[in-house]
């Protein structure tokens, strides 16, 4: 296709996600498939922080990382590791990775495997640890660290055994399509996509020759799990959107995420370039007993989701969750909805929302049209508390800065010598 | 103390900050508040009010700010209640509408594929851009908005003219397109007779009049204040008088301006002398001496609807439409020699003063200065629709204040005998300015009682039994007050004099056959053609409230709830520029 505008150029990335095939293929330790976490050294979500700018969530999370990996033997030794700097940081997004809340992630942890067979990339993402003391959050005790290390020896290589015996790995499109009928967003309702993916996998698993008590705790961590889709959905978000910024032009929104410090977004004609601003703090409803006051920045690499088109850009795809993300009710959503097809450059056919008379997902988040209009990206999102350990403490929405994508124009701007 | 509240990304347009600012100011405890997005021009504004303050600074444009000068800072709880209650209502009753608002020009057309008109109510210094995208869009443009350059102005309507377009406006504040009101106007009956002004309260007076005279409307089409002005040249005037020509709906031709220019008035008089229907021309303040062929020169609003409707009967036309004028009883001291003119609408005042002026036999009684258009023997004529009075205020067809404000200077000069208003009903005005002005008159009225003075007011009431306010009820509110009312504003100010002991005759015109057969008109286009055929399918940008008239007129409409590009951020409105006009290299 010849290009002319930015327009062209942004319709030949948003076809490149259109035309992505994402296939979940395997479960493998995060260090075959990323070798930097070979040494010392620990993923975390958003732009680039150092630990000491960590907010209290992260920071716990690498305590309980540290712990699992075994490089200390206590909470003390550990934090004086990364204190010390003996510990590497890199951003999950830097090596095709994406990590929940903190994002936290170390190499012997589990981490899915998704192939996008259009462009030929892979992405990945830790699974979801459940609700409660979980390390996303920043809980390091041994409840914690025993979890993640059974998802290490047992879950983990169940899963990757059940999708090598199906040969093809899973369609994710389909299984994405499926469940938006069925009322998910895939950022803070996923339950009928991981009901979708158990109803896929647990036939594999159940032809596995394994233990039987080993299978009956897979399968019943997979039941309760209502949110485990959503870091196959981040996965899978991460490698459409890191195949369509192949194409290296234009002003699509190609990556959204926070660290609890700072929101950053890459676009299309920007490459691997972070434009960040100081993230907001999210507002939403909170459990009984914590408030506004106790929550932590925002933070997470799960607003991939929303750079892809869900999350809180399908808001009316989910009436079910409308309420507890802080919105008013339907028409709250609809409005949402419509609200970010302003700053989308179309809509996505594969993946159509009933209740939005079967119109498509939002397809491309247009960096123009954000700061032409003020709109900036609705993200729906957990709320963790700011001390480390104490976990989920609510959920709501939070936006971004609209700097981030101030910045961004003005970069491609001058890329372009247009100042 | 001041106290000073940014809630972050909460934008409303102007009137409604202003209307919640009156509303905010009115509690008990507050003595002066403030409420505005926080533009640049705003901060100015906040600044030379003495509203000011250090936070402030932290604002951008789509921040609303909100200052307030109250006792004791315990209630300033009680008025962001006040001020949340105050918006939220509002999103009640904009969620409930089925109106479709976007953000953006390119969802708009999306949404409405088949619109052709775009109502523009934006601020001045944007209002020009949007319309050129409107005109690029081929759509026609209905100008609200006012203070555009009159460059600007004269370059949009040469391309619109280029286009076969019509721009409304700036400065457009009326109009009715096949029955359908917009901005600030009347729901008038279908007839035969249609209208080209270059006058807002002037279309209105005269659309309502016949209306209320047993005609009817075909359209109504503003052209905005400076139309025939040397520098525009009538070039809205001209293609509106064309499509009207050419409209089957519309028999009988009505034109009202101001007097233009010489050369001007000589190129449309042309025109219309060259047309097959029947005109009405008013170029108020000139007074006419007799009607030329078939087109027919008035001296006043009423007139020129009186000779309209015969026209549209096919009746001949009178030399003079005299009204006989009961003057009513007044007792006044030695020292009240006064008429107080408080007009809200430009035109009516500027009718009032002529009147007046013609009355007093003043040899220039017409002024523009500081509000005033009539100034003179004592008598006074204000304009509160002026600029001078609505900076960073409610026009006064929307909001009382101002209003009230000089009833009771007026009442408290002993020299004030009779204090003249009007009151233009209609969408866009108040919703019952009768109920908020009756106590003010009575107070005024009672104080003057209690000085020994009687006072007397009288009111041109302006709408028809059709408007979202009821007529009658307005009527009889304003006469329960003791308001002498009259139905036009000619009959209020001829009632006026009448008890001054001031007379007027009416000079019977006479007709004389056309000088010159004049050239045949040029045919309109197409897409004015289409214009004036059937009801309009609207876009409107800016203020929401514009649609009720449009959806309750059964036409068609889009919301396109407007901000200024990137929060009015002149660097990055430049950057985006440069890349949607960027081209890559082949």
């Amino acid at each position: 296709m010849k290009m002319k505008t930015i327009d062209d150029a942004n319709k030949a990335v948003i076809d490149k996600i259109v035309g992505a095939a994402p296939f979940l293929v395997d479960v493998v330790p995060a260090h075959t498939v990323i070798p930097e976490l070979e040494e010392k050294a620990l993923l975390h979500a958003g732009p680039p922080i150092a630990y000491q700018d960590m907010t209290g969530p992260m920071q716990g999370s690498c305590v309980g990382a540290v712990l699992f990996e075994g490089w200390a033997e206590d909470e003390a030794e550990a934090r004086s590791m990364l204190e010390g700097g003996k510990i590497t940081f890199i951003p999950c997004h830097h090596v095709k990775a994406v990590g929940p809340m903190g994002g936290i992630t170390s190499g012997h942890m589990p981490v899915f495997v998704v192939q996008n067979r259009s462009e030929g990339n892979e992405a990945y993402c830790i699974m979801n640890e459940g609700i409660g003391k979980v390390l996303r959050f920043g809980a390091y005790s041994e409840e914690v660290i025993n979890r993640l290390t059974w998802m290490k020896d047992v879950l983990g290589p169940t899963l990757s055994r059940a999708l090598q015996s199906t040969k093809d790995g899973l369609n994710l499109n389909v299984m994405i399509a499926k469940a938006i009928t069925m009322g998910d967003e895939f950022h803070q309702r996923n339950i009928a996509a991981s009901l979708v993916f158990l109803k896929e996998i647990s036939p594999y698993i159940a032809s596995l020759d394994m233990d039987k008590q080993d299978m009956q705790s897979v399968i019943k961590f997979l039941a309760d799990t209502d949110q485990f889709f959503l870091n196959i959905m981040m996965a899978a978000s991460k490698a459409v959107m890191d195949g369509a910024r192949m194409m290296e032009a234009g002003t699509v929104v190609t990556a959204m995420c926070r660290n609890g410090k700072d929101f950053g977004i890459r676009i299309s004609g920007m490459g691997d370039q972070w434009f960040s601003a100081p993230v907001n703090t999210p507002q939403g409803l909170f459990f009984t007993g914590y408030s506004q006051e106790d929550a932590n920045p925002d933070i997470g690499d799960s607003a991939i989701t929303e750079t892809f088109g869900v999350g809180g850009m399908a808001m009316i795809a989910a009436p079910g969750v409308t309420r507890f993300v802080g919105a008013g009710g339907f028409q709250d959503a609809l409005a949402t909805s419509n609200e970010m097809v302003e700053i989308s450059i179309d809509q996505n056919p594969n993946f159509t929302v009933p209740t939005w008379d079967f119109r498509g997902i939002c397809l491309g988040i247009d960096a123009r049209k954000v700061v032409e209009t003020g709109i900036t990206p609705v993200i729906n999102t957990g709320i963790a508390h700011k001390e480390p350990g104490v976990g989920q403490i609510g959920a709501g929405t939070v936006r971004p800065p609209v700097e981030c994508f101030e910045k961004a124009l003005e970069a491609y701007a001058a890329k372009l010598g247009l100042v | 103390m001041l106290n000073t509240i940014i809630k972050k990304n909460a934008y409303q347009d102007s009137v409604n900050l202003m209307l919640l600012t009156n509303h905010v100011s009115a509690l008990q405890g507050v003595y002066q508040a403030s409420i505005m997005m926080g533009t640049p021009a705003n901060k100015d504004i906040m600044r030379n009010s003495g509203l000011y303050t250090e936070e402030l600074e932290q604002a951008g444009a789509n921040d609303m700010c909100i200052v307030i000068d109250a006792e004791g800072d315990d209630k300033l709880d009680q008025i962001l209640a006040a001020v949340d209650e105050f918006l939220s209502d509002q999103s009640v009753s904009t969620s409930q509408s089925s109106t479709t608002s976007v953000r953006s020009w390119e969802r708009a057309i999306k949404e409405s594929p088949n619109a052709n008109l775009a109502m523009i109510s934006v601020p001045g210094q944007y209002a020009a851009a949007e319309a050129e995208k409107a005109l690029d869009y081929g759509l026609h443009a209905f100008i609200f908005s006012d203070n555009m350059p009159l460059e600007e102005e004269l370059k949009l309507k040469q391309k619109a003219h280029e286009k076969g377009l019509l721009v409304m406006g700036p400065d457009c504040g009326t109009g009715i397109l096949s029955g359908v009101p917009l901005a600030f106007a009347n729901r008038v009956k279908a007839g035969n007779i249609g209208v080209v002004g270059a006058s807002g309260t002037g279309i209105q007076e005269v659309t309502t009049l016949i209306d209320r005279m047993g005609g009817g409307i075909s359209h109504a089409i503003g052209t905005g204040g400076r139309d025939l002005s040397e520098g525009v040249g009538a070039i809205t005037m001209m293609d509106g008088i064309r499509g009207l020509a050419n409209n089957s709906q519309t028999e009988v031709i009505v034109v009202i301006s101001k007097p233009p220019a010489r050369e001007v008035r000589d190129k449309v008089m042309l025109e219309l002398h060259g047309l097959s229907k029947p005109v009405v021309a008013l170029f108020l303040g000139e007074k006419p001496a007799c009607h030329e062929g078939h087109v027919y020169q008035a001296y006043t609003l009423e007139e020129t609807a009186r000779i309209a409707i015969d026209l549209g009967k096919g009746v001949s036309v009178q030399a003079a439409y005299s009204v006989p004028i009961e003057a009513p009883s007044v007792e006044l001291k030695p020292e009240q020699v006064s008429i107080q003119g408080l007009y809200a609408g430009g035109t009516l005042a500027a009718e009032a003063a002529m009147l007046i002026a013609d009355a007093l036999q003043l040899q220039d009684g017409l002024i523009h200065e500081s509000g005033y258009v009539l100034r003179s023997n004592g008598h006074s004529i204000v304009d509160l629709g002026d600029d001078m009075y609505t900076q960073g205020k409610p026009h006064p067809m929307i909001d009382p204040a101002t209003r009230i404000q000089h009833i009771e200077n007026a009442a408290a000069d002993p020299s004030t005998a009779v204090i003249l208003f009007d009151v233009v009903l209609g969408y866009g005005g108040h919703d019952d300015m009768a109920s908020v002005l009756a106590p003010a008159i009575g107070k005024a009225a009672a104080k003057a009682r209690e000085e020994g003075r009687n006072l007397y007011f009288v009111a041109a009431l302006c709408g028809t039994h059709q408007d979202p306010q009821s007529y009658t009820e307005q009527k009889r509110k304003f006469e329960e007050a003791g308001v002498i009312v009259k139905e036009s504003n000619n009959q209020a100010v001829r009632t006026v004099l009448a008890m001054m002991k001031l007379d007027m005759e009416d000079m019977p015109k006479h007709h004389r056959p056309a000088e010159a057969a004049a050239a045949s008109t040029k045919p309109a286009s197409e897409a004015i053609e289409a214009l004036l055929s059937s009801k309009p399918a609207v876009i409107n940008v800016g203020l929401s409230k514009f649609t009720a008239s449009i959806t309750e007129s059964g036409a068609a409409v889009v919301q396109y709830d407007w901000r200024p590009v990137a929060g009015g951020n002149a660097k990055m409105q430049h950057i985006l520029h440069q890349l949607n006009q960027y081209r890559f290299e082949e």
